[in-house]
């Protein structure tokens, strides 16, 4: 089962990822974005990290509620509401139960990927982050190494795709040939869960 | 920029403007939010005229967007009418819609209107200026899609 130390080992281990690929993340989001994802995102990140020091949620619900008020309130791009809305809405699927199990946040995080599909308009394919935690999603039931490699390939997989949505959609065929940063950046996510199950 | 603009100032005008929806202009960028907001007020003519605050930019004077800003904002024009909430682009498009769909950052009665930024900001404030409600200052902004100008 896992608890709140476990989301909360998740968020750090994120945002240790986060850093380590920032300048990845910056140099995939200057080919076909405005090359700022890997900053924000560590920005947002290291405030999670922060946030969740100091206020403790004893709950996985009250952990990723509280991780993502402070993405959406630091970020200042995109990625903060879309990632904010993401964990606070896997937060509030999973209740305020003291454990869950990893089906069940599965579950939850299926909801919060559709939360992120409503929110931006996008569906599979669209060259998003969605390319990424779909898949996730659908792996996790299996184990979390089987949604991160299933993450993986969901962002690899979105380098042949033309944009539909956000800042690279204005490039039109010319965002082919390039891997979405948002999907990059989901895959980073989903990975930490691997990290913080070990 | 914030609170209600106009001439007179001060607590005589806050109560004039009692009873009228508030407008809030969000932007990547604070210049673009504040000088759409004195046209806005600018076009409203004189007399009363609606609280409008912009919203724009990040804290430390960065393009983006920032929820606290745009919290902030509403908090400031809000008379209890509801809050009408334009917007750019991109991020401040979907933060507006993530604070508005999880969380307790924005008054109650704000609401996102759909509308072209510079022409529905002008649509809204003037309508809201009139004592309009926030269906009418909301209908009037999105009908701003609809000038055509060639």
């Amino acid at each position: 089962m896992l608890d709140a130390a476990f989301f909360r080992r998740w968020m750090t281990a994120t945002a240790s990822a986060v850093d380590r690929e920032a300048a990845r993340l910056t140099d995939l989001d200057s080919a076909i974005g405005d090359a700022d994802h890997g900053a924000n995102l560590q920005r947002g990140f290291t405030a999670v990290t922060a946030v969740l020091e100091n206020e403790a949620p004893d709950t996985p619900g009250a952990v990723l509620a509280l991780a993502g008020r402070q993405l959406i309130s630091t970020v200042g791009g995109a990625s903060g509401p879309l990632y904010g809305t993401l964990l606070r809405r896997t937060g509030k699927a999973l209740g305020d139960r003291a454990e869950v199990s990893r089906e069940e946040l599965a579950t939850a995080l299926g909801e919060g990927a559709a939360a992120v599909a409503q929110l931006g308009g996008a569906v599979a394919g669209d060259k998003t982050m969605l390319d990424a935690l779909l898949p996730a999603v659908e792996a996790l039931g299996e184990s979390f190494a089987a949604a991160g490699a299933a993450a993986e390939a969901g962002a690899l997989a979105t380098v042949p795709l033309q944009a539909r949505k956000g800042r690279a959609s204005y490039l039109g065929e010319r965002s082919i040939g390039h891997q979405d940063p948002g999907a990059t950046s989901s895959a980073l996510l989903i990975g930490a869960l691997q990290e913080a199950a070990a | 920029m914030s609170g209600s603009a106009g001439g007179a100032g001060g607590r005589a005008e806050a109560d004039e403007a009692a009873g009228l929806v508030g407008v809030v202009l969000v932007s990547h960028s604070s210049e673009v939010a504040a000088a759409v907001a004195a046209l806005a007020i600018g076009l409203a003519g004189g007399g009363t005229t609606a609280p409008v605050a912009a919203a724009g930019g990040t804290p430390d004077g960065g393009l983006g967007t920032s929820s606290e800003l745009i919290a902030e904002a509403a908090a400031a024009v809000d008379r209890g009418a509801g809050v009408a909430v334009l917007v750019d682009l991109g991020s401040a498009v979907l933060t507006v819609k993530a604070l508005l769909a999880e969380g307790d950052e924005l008054p109650k009665g704000a609401r996102l209107v759909d509308a072209p930024f510079v022409e529905g900001a002008v649509a809204a404030v003037v309508t809201a200026s009139a004592g309009a409600d926030l269906d009418a200052v909301e209908a009037a902004a999105s009908e701003a899609y609809g000038y055509r100008k060639v």
